[in-house]
Formats: C-alpha cells, sequence, structure tokens
C-alpha cells in the first residue's frame, strides 16, 4: 500500500529523513556548528530543527567552529561504531576537513584492508544564487566526486533529499552530500521512501535531446525543455543524483534514444564532472551519437558578489537551451 | 548524570608487572633493530619509522589499557599496535607488504590497521591520529561504553592545529581521550628548539584546560602509571589527558637519514637513559629476576622475532586483483 506522500520543503524532508533515521538506529550521530541554537533551533537553514528535543544532547552536538577535527572526530567515530553524521555549514568550509575526508576517511577501508566501514556523512551546502560570495558558494561535488572511496550525493528534490539522505546515512562509505543552498525552500511530494545511492532519475521524458544536470542545474535544464517544446523540440532531463556510484547506463539508455546529449552542472566547466560523463558517453555511444555532446558549467572564477555578475558566471536556462539548440544543430545568436 | 567516584586503579608493580613489560620491550627493540637491515635488503619499499628507545610509552601506556580501547597511532607506530596485541608476525608481513599482513600488504608501515585490537591505523599524515582518537573517544561516550581512546603523536605534530581544535572539542565535552605525545625533540631533523618558541609542550594543554602533565617517557614504570591514572579518569567521565613523554629515538627518522642534525654524543648520551638497561636494573636491584631471567628475556626475543620474520618471509605477495579490491563497499 503506497502512503500518501506528503508536500514538503527539501529542508523538511531532510529533517524527517533525520528524525527518521535517528529513531531506527540508535548509532546515528549528529555535530555541526550552531545545528541546535540558531534560528528556530535547527541551523542556518533548519535542517536539524528539534533534533536535540527529539534525541538528546548526546547524540545531537553544537561544536565549536573547529572544521579540521569535526571532520576527522567524525571519521574516527565512524571507525569505532557511530554512523556520523557531520554538519559543515557551507561546503566551502569543508576544506578545512580535507585530511580528514581524502586522506583518512575515503581511504581507510582500502589501506586497512576491507577491516573498516567508515560510515560518515558530510552533510553541507554547495551551489550559488543568493548572494553568499566566493567562499560560500562553491560546487565542489567534482572534486570530491574525483577521490577514490567518496560517495558523493547532489539531491535536488524533497523526495530525493529524504530518500538519498536516509541511504547515506545506512550506507559504510564516506559519504558526502551536498545540499543546494538555493533549493532548500523548494516544495514537492515526499513518498518516504528509500533512494539508493547509484540510481539516476528521468526527471522528463523527451525524444530529441538528453540533458544531464542536477541541482539548480536541473530546475533551470527542465525550464528550458518548457520553452523548447514549443519550439517543437523535445527534450529529456536526466538527473543522476549522486555522482559516485554514477548511473551511466540510464543517461546511455536515453542517448540511445535521443541522440544527442548536452549535460550542464554548476560546478566550474572545466574539468568538471560534465567532462566524465560526455567522456564515457562517447565511448559508449559513439555510434548513437549524431552530433558531438556539449558541456555547460560555472565560468573559470570564483562566484561574485554583486547579483549581476553571479548571474553572469553560472548558466541560465537560456544557456542551457542555446546550447541544446546548438547540439542539435540549429545556429545560436552568441551573446556579444 | 552522577560521575562515579572511581576506586584507585592498580599501578604497576615491578614484582608483578616488571617482567612482563622488560619481554615487551625487548621485544618490540629486537623487531624494530632490524627493520634498516630489511630496507637495505629490498624488503621495504618507501618510508619505514623505527622506534628504537621509545619503546617505554607504547608499553608503558599499554598496561593501562584494554582490548575494546582504541589508540590512534602515527608514522612510528608498530611499537604503538604491538603494545596494544598486534601480532608481531603479522605486523612485520605487513610492512614487507605480503598477503598475510593486517591488511594484506596494501597499507604498510604506515597504514597497519587492526580493527579488532582497537587500532586504528598508523598514519602517514603528522597529527591525523589526534582527530581519530578524538572521535573514537566521542563514539564510546555517545554509545555509552567506558572505552577511551588514546593519541600517539610527536613533538613535530603539537605545531599541527587539529591538536588545538582537538584539545577544546575533548575539553568541552569530557571525551575519554589521552593525547600521548612522545617528545623525541626531533621533528624528522627540526629540533624542537628551533620550531616552537615555547618548547614546555605541555602548555599548550593546560592553555585549553586539558589536564596536563609531563612523564620521563625513558621509565616505563613512569609511563604506566601516568597512563593508569589517565585512563582512570577518562573512564569516570572526568575528561581527557595530555601526557608529554620526553624520549629520544636512537635510530635516524628512516632508513637513509644522515642525521646531520644531531651528534654522535647526543645519540650516546640519551642511550644513557635507556629504558629497557632501567627496567632490567631495577628488577635486578630489586630481586625480582636474575640474569639468567634477564637473558632468556633477550633470547626468547630474538627468537620471537626470528619466527615472526621467518613467517613474513614466507609469506606471498598479494595477488595483483587485490589492487582493485576493498575501496568502496558494493550497494
Amino acid at each position: 500500500m503506497t502512503k500518501q506522500a506528503q508536500q514538503l520543503t527539501v529542508w523538511r524532508a531532510l529533517n524527517a529523513a533525520l528524525h527518521d533515521e535517528f529513531t531506527e538506529d540508535p548509532n546515528v550521530i549528529i555535530m555541526g556548528e550552531d545545528i541546535t541554537t540558531w534560528g528556530t533551533g535547527g541551523g542556518i537553514y533548519g535542517v536539524t530543527r528539534k533534533m536535540a528535543d527529539s534525541f538528546g544532547k548526546n547524540r545531537v552536538r553544537d561544536t565549536p567552529i573547529s572544521e579540521e577535527t569535526m571532520i576527522s572526530a567524525g571519521v574516527g567515530a565512524a571507525m569505532a561504531g557511530t554512523r556520523t553524521v557531520v554538519e559543515i555549514m557551507y561546503s566551502d568550509f569543508t576544506l578545512l576537513g580535507a585530511d580528514g575526508l581524502i586522506n583518512q576517511a575515503a581511504k581507510a577501508r582500502y589501506m586497512f584492508g576491507g577491516q573498516f566501514a567508515t560510515p560518515l556523512v558530510l552533510r553541507s551546502n554547495g551551489g550559488s544564487g543568493i548572494g553568499k560570495a566566493a567562499q560560500h558558494s562553491q560546487s565542489l561535488e567534482t572534486v570530491y566526486a574525483h577521490i577514490p572511496g567518496l560517495e558523493v550525493v547532489v539531491p535536488s528534490t524533497p523526495d530525493d533529499a529524504y530518500g538519498l539522505l536516509r541511504s547515506a546515512i545506512k550506507s559504510n562509505n564516506p559519504t558526502i552530500f551536498l545540499e543546494h543552498k538555493a533549493l532548500y525552500y523548494r516544495k514537492g511530494p515526499v513518498t518516504k521512501e528509500l533512494i539508493p545511492l547509484g540510481l539516476g532519475r528521468v526527471a522528463r521524458s523527451g525524444k530529441d535531446v538528453t540533458v544531464v544536470a542536477t541541482q539548480l542545474m536541473l530546475t533551470r535544464a527542465l525550464e528550458a525543455a518548457k520553452s523548447l517544446a514549443e519550439q517543437g523540440i523535445d527534450v529529456e532531463v536526466i538527473d543522476p543524483r549522486t555522482l559516485f556510484p554514477l548511473d551511466m547506463g540510464t543517461i546511455y539508455a536515453s542517448i540511445r534514444k535521443t541522440r544527442h546529449l548536452v549535460v550542464a552542472h554548476e560546478a566550474v566547466r572545466d574539468y568538471g564532472w560534465g567532462g566524465e560523463i560526455i567522456g564515457n558517453a562517447v565511448q559508449e555511444c559513439w555510434n548513437e551519437l549524431d552530433a558531438a555532446p556539449r558541456r555547460l558549467g560555472a565560468a573559470r572564477t570564483p562566484i561574485p558578489y554583486s547579483e549581476e555578475l553571479e548571474r553572469a558566471v553560472v548558466p541560465s536556462a537560456g544557456d542551457i537551451a542555446n546550447e541544446i539548440r546548438m547540439a542539435l544543430g540549429q545556429k545560436v545568436a552568441q551573446p556579444a | 548524570m552522577t560521575t562515579l567516584i572511581s576506586t584507585a586503579p592498580a599501578l604497576f608493580e615491578l614484582e608483578v608487572d616488571g617482567i612482563a613489560a622488560l619481554a615487551l620491550m625487548t621485544t618490540i627493540r629486537e623487531f624494530e633493530s632490524r627493520l634498516p637491515n630489511y630496507a637495505k635488503e629490498g624488503l621495504i619499499r618507501g618510508s619505514t619509522h623505527p622506534s628504537v628507545g621509545m619503546e617505554a610509552i607504547a608499553v608503558g601506556v599499554s598496561w593501562a589499557l584494554r582490548n575494546t580501547d582504541s589508540i590512534a597511532s602515527n608514522h612510528r607506530g608498530h611499537a604503538h599496535c604491538l603494545a596494544k596485541g598486534a601480532d608481531l608476525g603479522r605486523t612485520l608481513a605487513e610492512i614487507l607488504g605480503r598477503s598475510d599482513g593486517y591488511c594484506q600488504g596494501k597499507g604498510g608501515s604506515m597504514h597497519i590497521g587492526v580493527k579488532d585490537l582497537g587500532i586504528l591505523g598508523t598514519n602517514g599524515i603528522v597529527g591525523a591520529g589526534i582527530g581519530l582518537a578524538t572521535g573514537a573517544a566521542l563514539a564510546a561516550q555517545a554509545q555509552g561504553r567506558k572505552d577511551v581512546a588514546v593519541a600517539y603523536f610527536g613533538d613535530g605534530a603539537s605545531n599541527q592545529g587539529v591538536l588545538a581544535e582537538s584539545f577544546n572539542l575533548a575539553a568541552i565535552w569530557n571525551l575519554p581521550v589521552i593525547f600521548l605525545c612522545e617528545n623525541n625533540h626531533f621533528a624528522q631533523s627540526a629540533t624542537l628548539e628551533e620550531m616552537v618558541a615555547q618548547p614546555d609542550v605541555r602548555q599548550r594543554g593546560l592553555a585549553y584546560g586539558v589536564h596536563s602533565i609531563d612523564v620521563d617517557g625513558m621509565d616505563v614504570v613512569a609511563v604506566a602509571n601516568a597512563a593508569i591514572k589517565a585512563v582512570d579518569r577518562a573512564r569516570s567521565g572526568a575528561g581527557p589527558t595530555f601526557i608529554v613523554a620526553d624520549t629520544y629515538r636512537y635510530l635516524g627518522h628512516m632508513a637513509d637519514d644522515t642525521e646531520i642534525y644531531r651528534t654522535r654524543e647526543q645519540v650516546d648520551a640519551a642511550k644513557g637513559r635507556d629504558p629497557i638497561a632501567k627496567l632490567a636494573a631495577a628488577l635486578l636491584e630489586q630481586r625480582v629476576v636474575t640474569q639468567t631471567d634477564l637473558d632468556s628475556v633477550s633470547s626468547d626475543a630474538v627468537a620471537a622475532v626470528d619466527s615472526a620474520e621467518a613467517f613474513a618471509k614466507a609469506s606471498p605477495y598479494p595477488p595483483i586483483s587485490e589492487a582493485f579490491t576493498q575501496v568502496s563497499e558494493d550497494h
């Protein structure tokens, strides 16, 4: 029997996932800066609201501003018996704990010959769009997806946020769970079903071109698809949801249908994960592609503060629509 | 929440514990002393860091620990593992990159972990074990276990920021962690005096509100008793302790060390404080053992390491297919 899906915002869906996982497994703990004392008592975006009331300060801990130790202690705790969720206020700050993530958590299973599970979830938020500027707006998912041993989750919808967070906490691998700061207040149905890591989702069916996008770019790709539909272009949009494990199968199946591929991400385009997807696609689907795949990403700049500048460095729905038309061989007027 | 006042813990007694501690220190020294030769023979790749001269610390601390306690070690960590109960043969097999090593040869000297013994790994990143041990202590506290965690690190790691952060976190949360600084006076080749404006390392713990003590790291009895008290504090909920153990490494930082940063006289002076000789002399003086007993401690150590060496050398190298496994657990 399917439960009636509730309408929840992304932050409430994440909050529900934490409550449900903490109820189910007493070994789950969470720590982060200001997670019980800010705003309405749930951290800067509310995700941990009422967690301390429900589960106590032993399992829900406010930390000092010490990202390196928050993360490396999170790793040590995960190796020693807890399922540890560490909230880092902005993903930019995770770089202070890069040793814990990249040298310790990512390698523990391998270098100790499989003895240790490291059930760590590093929850943070990335992305631009709300004027947080260069050190609070990066999209670092590509950096972490490059590291063997790390899983990278980039949820977009409330339903995915819920189902993927619960799966990430249950995973025995260290997981970088990157929420998007511009999507916390988006509302949508939440079925409360678990979603396995490594399973992409067809966000919109279409037959002319495949667009792979996540988070804010997913929203804009869907807008672009809507506007192109009026011009008779039928766009299929795929949200991979996790960058590692990566569900290329769903993408290949779509390319075989549409014969065209565009990838849009908010991470800097150069050396970004779009290149990885296109690299795989041309190797696997060369004969089924009618044109060269195309990619969009942020400009090779830090994220600027001033609103018009911020908007200029990140692909817009219009940019994505243009790239789709170019992928289909249409002439597109280039901006001066 | 009430904290139980613990009864005074049983301290190290020469009559009861002396011979076993001597045997463990002697065995570790025999083990570590052979490593440079293995390196010369080409049996060890990369970097290996022997701890000859520093045995009293790992052995003393181990007197305070039980199996379910955790340790997080550093690049000079074989002694920490062996004192925590790691098998000589499997440890050496790991150092030689063999399939019978604790990590099937995938870790090597700087990445020896033994989950069942609470060994969260030797570590190639200076200071990293400090954060890991703090986390293991957090897990014990959060799960209501009475286990403790020990972070072993050197004076060099005392300059890493993670120590400052971990001191503070452990102090505000009363975490059951022991920060054990093995002050051997050299961070690779850099002297403590050159790299720290305040060479009294203990001051750093005090500044963060951590109970902090100095101990003679060349005296296993002193180390054991300091560790027993610190562990007792931690188990009773009284929080972390910072122990600064003064010591010295007799061999180079690693196999090809030219040691231009110190003199032969300085090394010889440190050997005058040798922890094994000191314990042996005390045991003889108090008539706990005879010279014959001491001789058999030495010959038993040689035999044990001979046997470990034979085991490790006979162990096959891992199959190439192993290079690609155990990165992530499959979903």
